[in-house]
């Protein structure tokens, strides 16, 4: 399950993961976009509202008074017929939600890149992870990104995802908020004629501006029929774990870009502990994998792309027979474990207990404070002790 | 044959009430089997919006009773495009929907294959109540607005939210009786002023803003008709009384609409670029009480105690008129 994208270095580009999802964008071409800006997510529009004003792609930017409205929007130009992005972090995202649990459950494929950024109050404008987790329930696919190539990547395979006629649902593409949208790495973008073809046209199912064919679209439901719709997007959600390797095979085909399986296992095989992690921390575990492996403990990485649907069953397999696994959240769940927490915990409640690891629960880095190797190292050499009770800790945090 | 004048100047012809008759019996856009109330000032002015109109419709409903009573799954009330979103958003849904009309439009004459009948033609219209329009939906409808996205929002007007058993609403006159501003021991009813949503929309510098009442249909169909030939917005505040919200007899609603706009509670304007238009001025105005008087909700105000009240309301009604009379300089536009 391994494996490592790295850019050819002779063909990337220095781009911002802000930079290189608006040309995610470009080369997907959406008929629609309905924007809002807010930080972290203000680069994606501003390079992309330029690439349209340049001619680059013909994209029908709508600049909306609000999220709520951008929201809105969106769905009305979904619903309509048209492919359909937009983009937003924290606040933004807050004042999306209630319209995004409608997106859903209108089955709207809107893909939307999320730069992950703190909720209010008190407000701040960096990293961390509650606004993505306050849309856990919408009924949207979440996938966590690492760096800017897979930032830039999954926003092409999200379209390809949500557009599937078995899933149809809203993705959103998480990318850290200024880690990776405001950090310049070397990103290898496909040709434009490579991404087109991977993304292909747009064939919406009941288009409303077909109107001589009209439907009703968005209903009222009595008991009689609501609980029926609840079930069948559960299903939608469900055939994402079947529908997302099928992208990520079409898309190495198309690109030679091998991505696989829902996460990415990082010398987790022979592993007696493992880390968890959502985002770019992945790339500071890996350091300190690395580092501790060299000192000789058995450590390894799990990393997950998609957070929504959770693919709990693989995850079991994944962990199964390690000695123990600390979870880091980047969001609390007030008065709960970390949300990443109880989906490790619900993945391996099922196996036999001599194969259960131990759990632990460190939640780190909420608005924006750094995440260091040596607090990865802390929890993973914690862990170690079979002595450590499983309570939730907090990394660099001061008493 | 009835005309009307264009925004640009042209006449337009306007449909008789007969034209509108073998037109439903065409084509039934908006059908019976609904299951809004008796008496229900809406579905009139929905049949006149759609049946006023010869091209295809998109219709995006805010949440409200038009929106719950006439799509009840599985079964729909509408013959044409409908979209409910939710209850403020009716106007970005809608920019939504236009948006994507145009861009597809665009790449279809630029040569992109459209996987479906996409319409050479379309007008994309909103249906909002007053709750929906002059209160929470406020900020998407002026949003839209000042966009300029080529649509008519109709905001169907009966004073207060309906949906959920007659709440205060930014629309409901002063003195009403809702049952969040119940008339009391202590209490008069509604103690604010209605916001004037009317005027709200001509600021936003729109090309085509008028008010209507069920009443005076061929009024409201020839708005409609102006609305969705000009080249942008366009926004449309239908009065449309509720019998139960409003305590009067079901058979009344037609006669109480006409009430409100002869004693010169709602008058019947509109504003063309900017320039204002007085569409039928009462020979002799009534007086506000013979509109009062006529509902439950204003019961309190017919006791002699109260008789102030009434006199400070009619005040505030000549006011208005005078004022909407001075913008209006004498241009009378009636049908
Ligand atoms: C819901 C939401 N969306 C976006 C933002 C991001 N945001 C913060 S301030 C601001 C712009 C403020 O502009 P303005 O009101 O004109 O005040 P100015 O900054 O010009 O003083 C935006 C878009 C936010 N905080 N919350």
């Amino acid at each position: 399950m391994t494996l490592v994208v790295t850019p050819r270095l002779e063909a990337a580009q220095l781009l911002t993961g802000a930079q290189a999802v608006a040309h995610a964008m470009r080369q997907i071409e959406p008929d629609v976009v309905p924007v809002y800006p807010i930080t972290p997510q203000t680069p994606i529009i501003e390079e992309f509202a330029q690439m349209v004003a340049d001619g680059r792609c013909d994209t029908e930017i709508i600049n909306v008074e609000s999220e709520h409205s951008a929201m809105s929007a969106a769905v009305g130009a979904s619903v309509a017929g048209a492919r359909v992005m937009t983009a937003t972090a924290s606040q933004g995202l807050a004042l999306m939600i209630e319209v995004l649990y409608i997106a859903a459950s209108m089955r709207c494929p809107i893909v939307m890149p999320l730069g992950n950024r703190a909720l209010s109050g008190p407000i701040n404008i960096h990293c961390d992870h509650s606004d993505a987790m306050l849309a856990r329930d919408s009924g949207a696919v979440q996938i966590f990104t690492e760096n800017g190539q897979e930032a830039y990547d999954y926003t092409l395979m999200a379209v390809r995802l949500a557009e599937d006629q078995r899933v149809l649902l809203p993705v959103i593409v998480n990318l850290d908020g200024f880690t990776l949208t405001h950090s310049a790495e070397a990103v290898e973008l496909l040709p434009d004629e490579v991404a087109r073809a991977f993304v292909g046209h747009y064939r919406p199912l009941y288009p409303l501006l077909d109107t001589a064919r009209p439907t009703t679209q968005g209903p009222f439901d009595m008991p009689d029929f609501y609980y029926e719709h609840k079930r069948q997007q559960d299903e939608a959600m469900r055939g994402v774990l079947e529908v997302f390797p099928e992208v990520q095979r079409a898309y190495a085909e198309a690109t030679g870009r091998n991505y696989r399986g829902y996460y990415e296992a990082y010398r987790l095989d022979d592993a007696d502990f493992a880390v968890v992690v959502l985002g770019s921390t992945a790339g500071t575990a890996k350091v300190v994998v690395d580092t501790l492996r060299d000192e000789g403990q058995r450590v390894g990485l799990l990393k997950l792309w998609l957070f929504r649907p959770f693919p709990h069953a693989a995850v079991a397999e994944a962990l199964r027979g390690k000695q123990a696994v600390a979870v880091m959240d980047r969001a609390l769940s007030f008065g709960s474990w970390g949300p990443l927490f109880t989906e490790i915990a619900a993945a391996l409640y099922g196996l036999p207990e001599a194969k259960r690891p131990r759990l632990h629960n460190f939640t780190y880095g909420l608005g924006g404070r750094d995440v260091t190797p040596d607090q990865i190292a802390e929890a993973l050499t914690r862990i170690q002790d079979p002595r450590t009770p499983a309570v939730m800790r907090y990394l660099g945090v001061r008493a | 044959m009835m005309t009307g004048l264009s925004s640009n100047g042209e006449t337009i012809r306007l449909k008789t009430l007969k034209e509108l008759a073998e037109r439903e019996q065409r084509e039934l856009r908006f059908q019976g089997g609904h299951s809004l109330c008796a008496g229900c000032g809406v579905p009139l002015v929905v049949r006149t919006v759609l049946n006023a109109i010869d091209t295809p419709v998109v219709v995006v409903n805010a949440t409200g009773c038009l929106e719950v009573a006439t799509t009840r799954y599985p079964s729909t009330a509408w013959n044409v495009p409908w979209l409910h979103v939710a209850f403020e958003n009716a106007a970005a849904a809608a920019s939504g929907v236009e948006a994507a009309f145009r861009v597809l439009n665009r790449k279809r004459k630029n040569g992109r294959p459209i996987p479906f009948d996409l319409p050479e033609d379309v007008r994309i219209i909103a249906f909002g109540g007053d709750g929906g329009t002059y209160d929470i939906g406020l900020q998407a409808l002026s949003g839209a607005l000042e966009r300029g996205h080529r649509f008519t929002y109709i905001c169907y007007d009966n004073e207060a939210y309906m949906n959920t058993g007659n709440q205060r609403s930014g629309a409901t006159p002063p003195l009403a009786h809702t049952t969040t501003t119940p008339v009391g021991e202590q209490s008069l009813g509604k103690l604010q002023q209605r916001k004037d949503l009317t005027e709200i929309a001509v600021a936003h510098h729109v090309p085509y803003v008028a008010q209507a009442s069920i009443s005076n249909w061929q009024d409201l169909v020839r708005k409609i008709q102006m609305a969705v030939q000009v080249d942008g917005p366009s926004f449309l505040n239908v009065l449309a009384p509720c019998q139960r919200g409003w305590g009067y007899d079901p058979s009344q609603t037609v006669e109480i609409a006409r009430l409100a706009v002869e004693t010169c509670f709602w008058p019947l304007y509109e504003v063309i670029d900017g320039e204002y238009r007085l569409n039928y001025r009462p020979r002799k105005p009534l007086p506000i009480a013979e509109w009062v008087k006529t509902q439950g909700r204003f019961r309190h105000l017919l006791r002699p105690e109260n008789r102030h009240l009434l006199d400070a309301l009619q005040e505030q009604v000549n006011r208005e008129w005078e004022r909407l009379l001075r913008k209006c300089e004498g241009r009378l536009l009636e049908v």
